[in-house]
């Protein structure tokens, strides 16, 4: 056990290098941002489904509206109270959130999620 | 000892046999939880003014095409569906395209070809196979037929292997080798676009007949397309195969091209 000092010193740098990124954003997280919604989207008040829902599963339902359409030609989905819409991305859901820096990306960036919808379907234009 | 296994397997068979029925009873109930709220529950429909087909196809009348029709034909269906114009002549993506008699015909030429043939352009767009080795060939599935006999593509779900295009013997398919959006004039909102590394191709205009449009080819062929139900003996499609004789693609492949042509 020569080398006593010297594995200290190293297990030490060791692990202080391991929990650098917890220690020096320690306290600085930025606050959870909250998507901005337009005048239209206000209006209509609700979404296609409750807005509770719709935060936390509008990846599932997106999903499933892709596949059934694509695969099952169905494109009209019935929520719950029996109002109908049409299963569109760039139709139905754009139509009322067309601010997606402030409604989509704002969050997506906040949780590093990047979802590659707008790879094909057509950009929103700003507005408002 | 021999009494309390005995005992025990006694109640075991018992209880499992009790709890089993248990399920299968509830299930036998009438008017049980499930049955109520279906009616409530979100669900998916088609439009109400969507066009359906038992098998759709096509007749083309090349008596009536000319050139200019083509063009028209062809800008038409690439304005509606994003389709890049590169100017690459490698990288063409295309879903309807002309091409001389000899080539969308190689078994049927011979040297005294009519002279009306020679030279004109005749269209050509995805077959729609009812027996399409595309579909077959496709590893994930994102190629499929709809039980309205559209091939059609689920472009989420392409990889970009290219097996499908090594299966089409037409050469309906085309491979995105560079980004799409560059090379798209004017880009249609109601059509997505698609990105580097897909296969695309013609799907007989499955979104228009969802809102009750014809296929935009069809619309401005001036009556040298004809699209309807091959499988409605009423339908217009019937009456003109009837009434010309047609011919198919490169039929002994056995593909069953839902495409025909009047020479």
């Amino acid at each position: 056990m020569k080398d006593k000092g010297k594995i200290i010193v190293g297990l030490v740098i060791f692990v202080v290098v391991l929990t650098f990124p917890f220690w020096y954003n320690h306290g600085v997280a930025t606050q959870a941002p909250e998507p901005e919604l337009t005048k239209k989207a206000k209006k209509a008040d609700k979404c296609v489904e409750e807005t509770a829902y719709m935060r936390k599963e509008h990846m599932q339902i997106l999903d499933k509206w892709r596949d059934t359409v694509v695969r099952d030609g169905k494109r009209m989905y019935v929520n719950a109270n029996g109002k109908e819409y049409m299963a569109s991305l760039s139709n139905t859901c754009i139509d009322c959130h067309s601010n997606k820096e402030e409604f989509c990306d704002k969050c997506h960036d906040y949780a590093s999620v990047e979802p590659y919808c707008w790879d094909c379907h057509t950009y929103p234009e700003e507005k408002e | 000892m021999d009494d309390t296994r005995r005992s025990f397997l006694k109640f075991a068979g018992i209880s499992a046999l009790g709890l089993g029925s248990v399920s299968t009873l509830a299930s036998l109930m009438p008017g049980s939880a499930t049955a109520s709220d279906e009616s409530s529950a979100p669900h998916y429909k088609e439009t109400k003014k969507a066009l359906t087909a038992k098998r759709w196809g096509m007749v083309i009348d090349t008596r009536k095409l000319t050139p200019r029709l083509c063009e028209k034909m062809i800008e038409a269906c690439h304005k509606a569906h994003n389709v890049p114009d590169h100017d690459n002549e490698r990288h063409t993506v295309k879903w309807i395209w002309t091409d001389e008699f000899e080539h969308i015909f190689p078994m049927k030429q011979n040297e005294y070809l009519a002279e009306r043939l020679k030279g004109l352009p005749i269209v050509s767009l995805c077959n729609q196979c009812n027996n399409p080795p595309c579909v077959q060939a496709c590893p994930t599935k994102a190629t499929f037929q709809r039980e309205d006999g559209i091939v059609m593509m689920d472009f989420h779900r392409c990889i970009g292997c290219r097996f499908c295009m090594a299966a089409c013997p037409y050469g309906s398919r085309s491979f995105n080798f560079r980004d799409p959006r560059p090379a798209i004039e004017e880009e249609n909102d109601d059509f997505p676009t698609r990105m580097r590394g897909v296969v695309e191709k013609c799907n007989f205009c499955a979104e228009r007949l969802a809102e009750g449009k014809m296929p935009a080819c069809v619309e401005v062929s001036e009556g040298a397309l004809v699209f309807g139900d091959l499988e409605d003996p009423n339908s217009e499609i019937r009456k003109v195969l009837r009434e010309n004789y047609v011919i198919q693609r490169k039929q002994n492949l056995g593909t069953n091209p839902s495409v025909y042509y009047i020479i």
